[in-house]
C-alpha cells in the first residue's frame, strides 16, 4: 500500500501555507521571490499528486508549465531588483512604490 | 481509486520504506521551508531553498515522476536558486533586513495572522473531497512505458500548442531580463536620475521635484 494521496495534498497545503505566510510577514525582496517558489512548488506537488491519484499524465505535463513560468517570472523579477537595488542599496518591497508612474 | 476521498487508512497500512522515505522528506520540505521564511540571511533563505526543492524531488520520484525530480533538481536547484544567490552576492544585501523603519507597523501581526487563516482553511478542506475524479484526456503516467515517454508523449500531443507558447513566454522574459538589467547610457535621459538617487532621501517617489521632470520626459 502506497501512501495516501491525501498526505501529500496536505503536505502541499501547509508548504503553500508557509510560502503565503513568509511573502506577506517578510520585507527582503529576495526572501519574498523565494516564498513565491516555495509556493509554486507546493502546487507543482499537488498537480504530481493528482497524476498519480487521477491516473493522468496531463498532471505532470503542467509542472512543466509552471517550471517555465517560474523560470521566467524569476529572470524578469530579479532583473528589476537589480534595477531598484543600483540605486538605492537598502530597498525593501516598499521602496518598490517608485515604479508608479 | 486512491484515495480520492480521505479513508481512515492507518499507519501499519502503508509499507514501511514508502512511510518512512514520505516522513523523511516531508520533515525536510517543512522545516527548510520554514527556514526559508524565518532566516536573516538572505543566502541561508536560498540555501535552505534548495533543501526544500531537494525534498519535493523526492517525493516526486516517490510519487512515479521520475523526471519531474530530474527537471526539479536541474532546473530549480542548479539555475533559479543559484541565480537568486547570484544576485545576492552581485547586490551585496546579504545582511539582515532593517525592520525599525517599519512604515506600517500593523503589517506583520496581520500578516501573520493571514498567513494561518489560509492555513487553517486549506487544511479545512482537506476535511472534504479533494477531487470530483474527472479524467484528463492525456493518458495514465504508469503503463509498460517509461515515465518519459509518456510525459513527452502528453507534452507534444495533448499540450502541444501551451508548449510552444511557453517558449514565447521564455524569449518575452529573456528580452525584458536585458532591457531592465541593462546599464543605461550616457546619452539616455534617465541618466541623471541613477546619479543623483543616492544622495537624496530614502523615498525617490515623494519628492516632486524629482518626479515631474521625468514625467515630462516621459510624455
Amino acid at each position: 500500500m502506497t501512501i495516501p494521496g491525501s498526505w501529500y495534498l496536505t503536505l502541499a497545503a501547509v508548504l503553500f501555507g508557509i510560502g503565503g505566510l513568509g511573502l506577506l510577514v517578510r520585507r527582503n525582496v529576495l526572501v519574498m521571490f523565494m516564498c513565491v517558489e516555495l509556493m509554486l512548488n507546493a502546487v507543482n506537488l499537488t498537480f504530481v499528486t493528482y497524476a498519480r491519484m487521477l491516473h493522468d499524465v496531463g498532471g505532470q505535463a503542467l509542472v512543466f508549465f509552471v517550471l517555465v513560468v517560474a523560470a521566467a517570472e524569476v529572470v524578469v523579477g530579479l532583473g528589476v531588483i537589480v534595477g531598484l537595488f543600483r540605486r538605492r542599496p537598502d530597498a525593501t518591497a516598499d521602496d518598490f512604490h517608485i515604479l508608479k508612474g | 481509486m486512491i484515495g480520492l476521498a480521505p479513508s481512515p487508512i492507518g499507519l501499519l497500512a502503508v509499507a514501511i520504506p514508502d512511510l518512512a522515505t514520505f516522513v523523511v522528506a516531508a520533515a525536510v520540505v517543512l522545516a527548510s521551508a520554514i527556514g526559508v521564511v524565518i532566516s536573516r540571511n538572505p543566502v541561508h533563505s536560498a540555501l535552505f531553498l534548495v533543501a526544500t526543492l531537494f525534498g519535493v524531488a523526492v517525493l516526486f520520484v516517490e510519487q512515479q515522476a521520475e523526471f519531474l525530480a530530474a527537471v526539479q533538481i536541474i532546473v530549480y536547484a542548479g539555475a533559479i536558486v543559484v541565480l537568486f544567490l547570484f544576485v545576492i552576492m552581485l547586490l551585496g544585501v546579504d545582511r539582515p533586513e532593517k525592520i525599525s523603519k517599519d512604515p506600517l507597523p500593523a503589517q506583520r501581526p496581520l500578516a501573520a495572522f493571514l498567513g494561518l487563516a489560509v492555513v487553517a482553511e486549506v487544511l479545512a478542506l482537506a476535511n472534504t473531497h479533494w477531487s470530483t475524479g474527472a479524467k484528463g484526456t492525456a493518458g495514465p503516467p504508469g503503463g509498460p512505458a517509461s515515465n518519459v515517454s509518456d510525459l513527452a508523449r502528453a507534452t507534444f500531443t495533448t499540450y502541444l500548442l501551451p508548449f510552444e507558447i511557453t517558449s514565447a513566454l521564455l524569449v518575452i522574459a529573456v528580452i525584458g531580463a536585458v532591457v531592465l538589467a541593462r546599464p543605461p547610457r550616457p546619452g539616455e535621459h534617465h541618466a541623471e536620475d541613477d546619479e543623483q538617487a543616492p544622495t537624496e532621501g530614502r523615498s525617490l517617489g515623494e519628492q516632486p521635484g524629482v518626479v515631474e521632470p521625468r514625467q515630462e520626459a516621459s510624455r
